[in-house]
């Protein structure tokens, strides 16, 4: 388990508060000018040591976006966005650091903002955290009265200013074109990539993007040194993260932890254990609802990083962990997400509109027994139409699903469903149109 | 995507209060110059909540005026993002999240709740208009589960009794308490807590 010492959240839960006050008693602002007269590109360098991959899903290296930044501001000014349309079920990380740890995010956007040269900073934040968002503001504007933000930021000699623009209930503004569409005052509709939006994004300027976690834990990695954040995890896969772990576990949890921890070890020890025993597990959604399921047998030793996770075909996404034990029905548990996605897609893009409702209609055909032999197969047709041929990532978040749901619950569908669409047994049933074929002299 | 449907019943004119109008005047200033379309969510969200929480039409042709953008721009906003009301809903608007980590801890339950308590209908108010409830999609506090949320608050941990009690009191006019139906702290693991010891003690 990671040592009290090197968790970056210490306020996870709000035992202490969130003010300014005792965030500068937990380390936040001690020594942020000195921070930022070490230049650019120390910070960059220094982020880019601590191998610190984005906490929002991708897992992009973020020293690395941060480096995509032009070096020189042109005629147009750059924009620095935070990312917290958290709507991934199964995720409620970014809530509880809104909540309980502004002045980190605060004082990361301030680094990030000098490192990538923006004077102002735009917080996306999902509608239906209005409370969560009403408390950030209230610690950005006490982040003002003490002049950490706004000209001349917390001596620094550098201005930013910091802005909430609040979502409206779509998931798919978490995807960052989409999020820039939407603050520009449009539907959120992803954009075609490229251009990047470190080049051209909002308002057609250069903007960087990074989740609220990936901010977050920025100061403390120039505080304590890119070194020591690399010396957590392991090559790759550094740090800490932020697992939450729901469904049917006894006590359901957000947990700090070092990356790389035994899946098991997160599950028995942080939140509990299983619901009935871990013999009572049925599968794991490892990294919110777009990452394929695992099944029990790869849970007893699987690690939670990007690239174990990866080499199992599914993904750390956004570490939120949904455990499904023996009492649920699987197949229903794909279909409701599956009508997540039918609800939440966009409908810029042809295979993803039509295609997220037809996978969601067949999974509750399949979950009732109602469906046929060959639409078994149908699905996972499907689902490869729709990966690959959309804008943006959410035709593979809403596939990816259904097809881990098929690489390891075949056998279930099939034995729910084994009706055989051209009826060899019961050929009387009039409105069949191929029935003429179960003639042979008229094959 | 979802339907989404304008109310039949749409009032004639709508004009921002004062109020609302030293509102929306400051967020315009968030934006760059000539770029106040931005604004447009924020004022969809003042309109919405000087009109008891829906957003008629007259309301998005006067928003169009007001940051000087065509009205089907501001319809598509309108339609296209769910929490935008397109027709009455009650003074306590309860939304019930039905998705699969809040499915497999009973979310089930707490829409039976809804349905003995308000109506057995989604979205249809109840007589004195003072209540509605619909099922929506992942609210965002899954380790939480099962949840709703009624109006900005969230009410956490819940089981049907405790629904229903929360219910009740919505509906006799009263505002119960939000967070954790169980006493936990936010999100920490319930009497299990392994991390940050000292800083709870402390």
């Amino acid at each position: 388990m990671l040592k009290d010492q090197d968790r970056i959240f210490k306020n996870l839960y709000n035992d202490m508060g969130s003010d300014v006050k005792s965030a500068q008693k937990r380390g936040d602002w001690v020594n942020t000018s000195e921070l930022l007269a070490k230049g650019r590109d120390w910070i960059i360098n220094e982020v880019k040591d601590s191998q610190l991959r984005g906490r929002g899903g991708a897992g992009f290296p973020t020293g690395l976006k941060w480096s995509f930044a032009p070096k020189e501001v042109g005629s147009r000014p750059h924009y620095l966005v935070i990312n917290a349309d958290e709507s991934e079920p199964g995720t409620c990380k970014d809530r509880d650091i809104l909540r309980f740890e502004p002045h980190k995010l605060i004082e990361g956007c301030l680094i990030a903002s000098y490192a990538v040269q923006a004077h102002v900073c735009y917080i996306y934040i999902r509608g239906e955290y209005f409370i969560e968002g009403q408390k950030f503001q209230s610690a950005i504007d006490e982040a003002y009265e003490k002049n950490l933000i706004g000209k001349n930021a917390a001596g620094t000699g550098w201005d930013l200013d910091i802005y909430i623009h609040y979502g409206a209930g779509a998931y798919i503004c978490g995807e960052e074109t989409a999020l820039l569409e939407s603050i520009e005052g449009k539907k959120g509709q992803p954009r075609l990539k490229p251009p990047f939006p470190a080049l051209i994004g909002l308002y057609g300027c250069p903007t960087i993007i990074n989740n609220v976690e990936t901010i977050s834990v920025v100061p403390t990695i120039l505080r304590k040194g890119g070194k020591w954040f690399a010396s957590l995890g392991r090559e790759k896969n550094t740090g800490t993260k932020i697992f939450c772990i729901s469904g049917n576990v006894n006590t359901p949890c957000n947990v700090e932890e070092e990356m790389n921890i035994p899946l098991k070890e997160l599950i028995e020890v942080h939140a509990g254990g299983v619901t009935g025993g871990w013999d009572n597990l049925q599968a794991v959604i490892p990294g919110g609802s777009s990452m394929p399921l695992i099944p029990k047998e790869k849970c007893e030793t699987l690690t939670m990083d990007f690239d174990s996770l990866m080499a199992e075909k599914s993904g750390l996404g956004t570490a939120g962990i949904v455990v499904i034990n023996k009492d649920q029905d699987i197949i229903k548990c794909m279909a409701r997400i599956a009508r997540f996605y039918k609800h939440e897609s966009c409908g810029q893009c042809t295979p993803c509109r039509e295609g997220s409702g037809w996978m969601w209609r067949m999974l509750e055909r399949m979950a009732k027994g109602d469906a046929t032999k060959d639409e078994v197969d149908m699905l996972g047709d499907v689902t490869n139409q729709i990966a690959g041929h959309t804008i943006c990532a959410f035709g593979e978040g809403s596939s990816w699903p259904v097809q881990g749901l098929l690489r390891h619950f075949k056998k279930e569908i099939v034995k729910r469903n084994n009706l055989d669409p051209i009826v060899q047994k019961k050929n009387n049933i009039p409105y069949l149109v191929d029935q003429h074929l179960l003639e042979k002299k008229n094959a | 995507m979802s339907l989404r449907r304008p109310a039949k019943d749409q009032p004639e004119t709508f004009e921002f209060s004062s109020s609302s109008m030293e509102e929306a005047n400051k967020i315009v200033l968030k934006y760059p110059e000539g770029k106040q379309q931005s604004a447009v969510m924020a004022l969809l969200y003042i309109a919405q909540k000087q009109n008891d929480n829906w957003i008629p039409l007259a309301a998005m042709k006067y928003i169009a005026k007001f940051l000087d953008m065509p009205y089907i721009k501001v319809y598509e906003v309108a339609t296209f993002y769910t929490m935008y009301n397109l027709s009455p809903v009650g003074k306590y608007f309860v939304q019930v999240c039905t998705t699969t980590p809040c499915m497999i801890r009973g979310a089930n339950k707490i829409v039976e709740a809804c349905k003995e308590k308000i109506s057995n209908k989604e979205n249809e108010l109840l007589n004195d208009k003072n209540c509605s409830w619909m099922e929506v999609e992942c609210l965002g506090a899954c380790v939480n589960a099962p949840m709703m949320q009624i109006n900005d608050d969230y009410y956490e941990d819940l089981d049907k009794e405790k629904t229903i009690e929360i219910l009740d009191k919505i509906l006799k006019g009263e505002d119960p308490k939000p967070g954790s139906y169980r006493g936990r702290l936010n999100t920490e693991p319930e009497n299990n807590r392994k991390t940050l010891m000292d800083v709870k003690n402390a």
